[in-house]
């Protein structure tokens, strides 16, 4: 078989081909209200999915692209009601297929910040195959994940990313499923940027939202995001503040892997070291290890290896410890880029034979063996 | 050896069968055997007819490949019921074909490989060709030629150096060499192909030329063959023609489709017999903006093309009967947002996986009901390969006029069987007015003016479902446009502004309207044409309609002409749009006694027929994965027209009542 040498296109920001808003220009400044849709928000009270709204109608300025060329897809569940919150551009789709809808948009569209709302059911169960697809080729969008670990629009039943034994009206005696764990799902499909945060810390989510913005490729967020009716307290140990140190591990791109009570130094009392024995890692104390030996975090380390071991380190049952922050961060010629390349490369060479379209139409069908009747 | 005298004969029509083991280049002999014929000015219908493995067992029946070319000096409209020509490159493809010979056709035989093996693998207990002339000869009825083919083969190329094996691989082009002389094909666009073809390896090329010249001089010089045939131009209306398949057609059709509308156009598809060509044909037109996105499944397919149509590009996704099951959510999901989309379906035998290279027109009602919930799709269907086209530019015009996707319904025998075409002038082919919306459309407050003379202009929204009176199609604004930020999605929609709608008498005005939408189609629709040489509809002596769509048109075409001449009218009108229905043809329907719809199917455009129009529509129906024959609807037709004109019919060329017997039918059409 052949292949070929595909040109490398330049490694823009994820955002560079969008149109940006220029105030000053005729452009009024964009508030979080300006991204505020008139419907009527109808998620249950006490919903995570409120939190993220409001974080991302109030980050969505910050970004500085016109409204306008913002483009929100979802699929199916709660937390695809999004997109009629935001006044940009929306589609509500069909269960699990929004990651291709935004596929094609992407590819057609280089001037469109595209990004995918969905859950843990739409994304992990029927959408999986579609997930992982959009994570390999790596288009040039922002998926966000919500992972309510439940299925809640269909009223409770247990999803994707519940724990094995879980009760739900579908498992009375206990689910006998074994959860995915979205991050280390990610990294193996070849992700790009794949990141945690949580629905409740408005900053972390902000930060990793920004940074999954500014990433050329496909960037999968998941957000731990509470549903008050049907899984309540999914997240308490991670909230939760005499918990909470113990059960994050926070991540940090060049910054040593640190957790637990605070020493002295101001960092955590617990680390990362590699484990000889898996080839993982491993939580320690760091009184009882040479200060060298802790990890530091390294998201744009080409081989994922270590970016899969510290996402192991989740909790598969009842969640109490999870790393949160960008596990990976590295840059891949996008699918999209390069397919518009290779189109916008054709199209130069025929430009070069100087005939337009219609020409070109009447060449093409003419084209074979023809003869002519008179 | 001396020059053979040889005889000339006039022929007004051929059907040669090339037929080997899947390995023999039965379909590359055929179409290089088309090109010359069509060059020629021959015309011609095309059959190819292969296994869905890629290379079953070797001198297996299964395993057998052919390519049946009708051709003729008269406008024809059918591949042939029956080969007069059997060119049998081994013992399973003379088995294989031998029942669809009638007696007294030519038989073609590669002796070569009928080596005990192959003969026990074809399931022959004893050699048949060892029995040739004596009585109980099971060739008995047919003109056979043997003739080692393999073994000239392999000794004319021998001077170019190729292994044994390599040397009988051009086997088919002695064989192919051998049929051009024989029906005085010109030889030059195959020797340029074969230059072509094979540029990288100057020893296969000289040994295919090698092999496709000696084949020609053998049939010059041998005293096996006696007779040359002699085939003359037929007389096709004025224009450059070409010779075209279906597959080829329709993806040249969605190019023109993207260049008359002014729109990229973005295929998302998923490989399926008999579709990927398409596919592949898309992915070389990047310079017209065609951009092709192999997904990771049927449903990614359609659901990138939704997502390019959103974005103001022509989305497109090309499958098969299967492919359609698994989009059904998703084209649902473009009924009820109202994006264009092209939604292209070469339909194969069915159910399930069914016979994945055979043809079949099946799913009629996939097409238009296949979905949840009232979701009417238009539906367009090819004719005939050429016609694969403009059928395709018409679905592009409806889906991009009217805000719909549109099922474009052609099928594995159009796909691979080609014709020739006279090619459309770019110029005459519909434009296609995108008209997306710039401006908002809804006055929220009107302007207004104060006493004091001061204006305060007008406040105005987009409404994303306020729709064109005429169309009722509803404004397509794409990302990147200020001002109409809108979403849309699955969920009902209120009428108008398009937010989400429970409300029960909204939802039943939602669902008539999207019916309406796709019923005033037909007001764009041309009046039909009935073909009835007894005189305008309902008023000559035809009693009989025959009523059929997609790739039938030929055989009911050929069918037809055959009552007629033997005397006896009959009426044939075809359907392109199967939904909505032209508006006439209700009108058309009535106007006859009996209504017989040929369909490779079990009546489902009879099942449409039936309940929308409340006509007895008489089905004639098989369901083999091959193209309907002439001969046998033919008699199907006759047999209608004698009940209902209360005569014997007699297709042999005897009218009943004593008349005189009008012409033959052996002109076959």
């Amino acid at each position: 078989m052949t292949t070929t040498d595909l040109p490398t296109p330049d490694l823009r920001t994820g955002t560079e081909s969008v149109p940006r808003f220029v105030p000053g220009e005729g452009d009024q400044p964009q508030t979080g209200k300006d991204f505020s849709s008139d419907q009527e928000v109808r998620w249950c009270p006490g919903c995570g999915d409120y939190a993220v709204l409001k974080a991302v109608q109030s980050f969505l300025p910050d970004l500085g692209l016109r409204r306008e060329n913002i483009v929100f897809i979802s699929g199916i569940g709660c937390s695809s009601r999004f997109p009629y919150y935001l006044d940009t551009y929306g589609m509500h789709s069909i269960h699990g297929r929004a990651p291709s809808i935004a596929t094609g948009l992407a590819t057609a569209r280089e001037d469109l910040s595209v990004w995918v709302v969905t859950g843990d059911g739409d994304a992990l169960s029927i959408g999986g195959n579609h997930l992982i697809h959009a994570l390999r080729r790596n288009v040039n969008m922002t998926i966000l994940l919500f992972n309510n670990r439940i299925y809640g629009l269909t009223k409770g039943q247990y999803s994707p990313t519940s724990e094995a034994g879980k009760v739900t009206k579908s498992t009375p005696m206990g689910s006998v499923d074994h959860p995915f764990n979205p991050v280390s799902l990610a990294l193996g499909a070849e992700a790009t940027f794949v990141a945690r945060t949580i629905d409740s810390d408005r900053k972390h989510l902000t930060a990793v939202l920004s940074a999954a913005a500014a990433h050329r490729g496909t960037s999968l967020v998941e957000i731990y995001q509470n549903c008050p009716i049907f899984n309540d307290g999914a997240f308490d140990a991670i909230k939760d503040r005499d918990t909470k140190q113990d059960a994050i591990i926070p991540l940090v791109h060049g910054e040593q892997i640190r957790f637990g009570a605070t020493l002295e130094d101001g960092r955590g009392s617990r680390g990362l070291v590699r484990d000889l024995e898996t080839g993982g890692v491993k939580i320690v104390a760091v009184t009882d290890v040479d200060d060298a030996a802790l990890l530091v975090h390294d998201a744009h380390q080409a081989d994922p290896s270590t970016a899969f071991a510290i996402s192991r380190l989740t909790e598969m049952g009842y969640l109490n410890q999870t790393p949160i922050g960008i596990f990976r961060q590295v840059a891949r010629p996008t699918y999209d880029d390069q397919s518009r390349a290779q189109i916008t490369s054709a199209q130069h060479v025929a430009l070069g034979e100087g005939t337009d379209q219609t020409s070109r139409l009447t060449g093409l069908i003419n084209g074979g063996d023809t003869w002519t009747v008179v | 050896m001396g020059q053979v005298s040889k005889q000339v004969k006039q022929l007004d029509r051929v059907v040669i069968r090339f037929a080997g083991d899947s390995g023999d280049g039965m379909q590359l002999t055929g179409d290089r055997f088309t090109q010359e014929s069509a060059v020629f000015g021959n015309d011609l219908v095309t059959l190819p007819n292969f296994p869905a493995e890629i290379r079953a067992p070797q001198g297996t029946l299964p395993g057998v490949s052919s390519f049946q070319v009708h051709f003729a000096d008269h406008d024809i409209l059918t591949a042939g019921d029956a080969p007069d020509v059997l060119v049998a490159m081994n013992p399973a493809a003379l088995k294989a074909n031998l029942g669809d010979l009638p007696a007294g056709a030519t038989i073609i035989v590669d002796t070569h490989d009928f080596t005990k093996r192959n003969l026990d693998k074809a399931g022959y207990a004893s050699n048949p060709l060892d029995a040739l002339g004596d009585a109980n000869d099971p060739l008995g009825a047919f003109a056979v030629h043997t003739v080692d083919l393999t073994g000239m083969t392999v000794e004319a190329v021998k001077e170019h150096g190729l292994s044994r094996k390599d040397a009988s691989r051009a086997k088919n082009m002695f064989a192919l060499g051998l049929l051009s002389w024989m029906y005085g094909r010109p030889t030059e666009s195959t020797i340029e192909f074969l230059s072509r073809r094979f540029a990288k390896v100057p020893d296969i090329r000289d040994a295919n030329i090698t092999a496709f010249r000696t084949g020609w001089n053998f049939g010059e010089t041998t005293e096996t063959f006696v007779v040359q045939y002699e085939i003359k131009p037929a007389t096709m209306p004025a224009g450059t023609y070409r010779n075209i398949t279906g597959n080829l057609a329709l993806s040249y059709g969605l190019v023109a489709g993207g260049v008359r509308s002014g729109l990229p156009v973005l295929l998302g598809s998923y490989p399926i017999t008999p579709a990927s060509d398409i596919l592949h044909e898309l992915s070389k037109h990047k310079a017209f903006g065609v951009t092709t996105l192999q997904a990771e499944d049927e449903i990614a397919g359609i659901g990138m093309a939704i997502g390019a149509s959103f974005g103001g590009a022509l989305g497109v996704t090309t499958t098969s009967g299967p492919g359609v099951a698994l989009k059904s959510e998703a084209i649902g999901l473009a009924v009820m947002t109202e994006l264009p989309l092209v939604v292209v379906d070469v339909q194969r035998g069915g159910p399930s996986t069914g016979l994945p290279t055979k043809t079949e027109q099946a799913d009629l009602l996939q097409a238009m009901f296949g979905r949840n919930g009232e979701a009417p799709v238009p539906i367009v269907a090819p004719q005939s390969p050429g016609d694969c086209f403009s059928a395709a530019v018409e679905a592009v015009r409806i889906a991009v006029t009217y805000r719909t996707p549109v099922m474009l319904l052609s099928d594995g025998y159009l796909a691979n069987g080609s014709e020739p075409w006279r090619i459309p002038d770019v110029d005459d082919l519909p434009l296609i007015d995108p008209a997306f919306a710039t401006e908002p459309n809804h006055v929220v407050e009107p302007e207004k003016i104060a006493d004091d003379g001061s204006v305060t202009p007008a406040v105005q929204d987009f409404w994303p479902y306020l729709r064109d009176e005429e169309t009722l199609a509803r404004p397509w604004a794409v990302p990147g446009t200020p001002g109409l930020e809108h979403r849309i999605g699955g969920l009902e929609k209120g009428e108008g502004h398009g937010n989400i709608s429970y409300d029960p008498a909204n939802h039943d005005l939602m669902v008539r309207t999207r019916q309406a939408k796709i019923d005033r189609i037909a007001d764009s629709l041309p009046p039909l044409e009935v073909d009835d040489p007894s005189g305008p509809p309902g008023e000559g002596r035809a009693k009989v309609l025959v009523i059929g769509w997609g790739s039938t048109y030929g055989p009911i075409g050929a069918g037809c002409r055959r009552v007629r001449k033997a005397g006896y009218a009959v009426a044939q009108v075809h359907l392109r749009h199967l939904n909505p229905f032209p508006k006439d043809l209700g009108d058309i329907l009535r106007r006859y006694d009996k209504v017989l719809v040929p369909e490779m199917n079990l009546g489902q455009l009879s099942l449409l027929l039936r309940g929308r129009y409340l006509v007895d529509a008489i089905g004639y129906n098989h369901v083999r994965g091959l193209p309907l024959k002439a001969a046998e609807l033919a008699e199907a037709i006759g047999n209608l027209v004698g009940e209902a004109e209360g005569i014997t019919v007699d297709l042999s060329g005897n009218l009943s009542g004593g008349s005189t017997p009008v012409t033959s039918i052996d002109q076959e059409v």
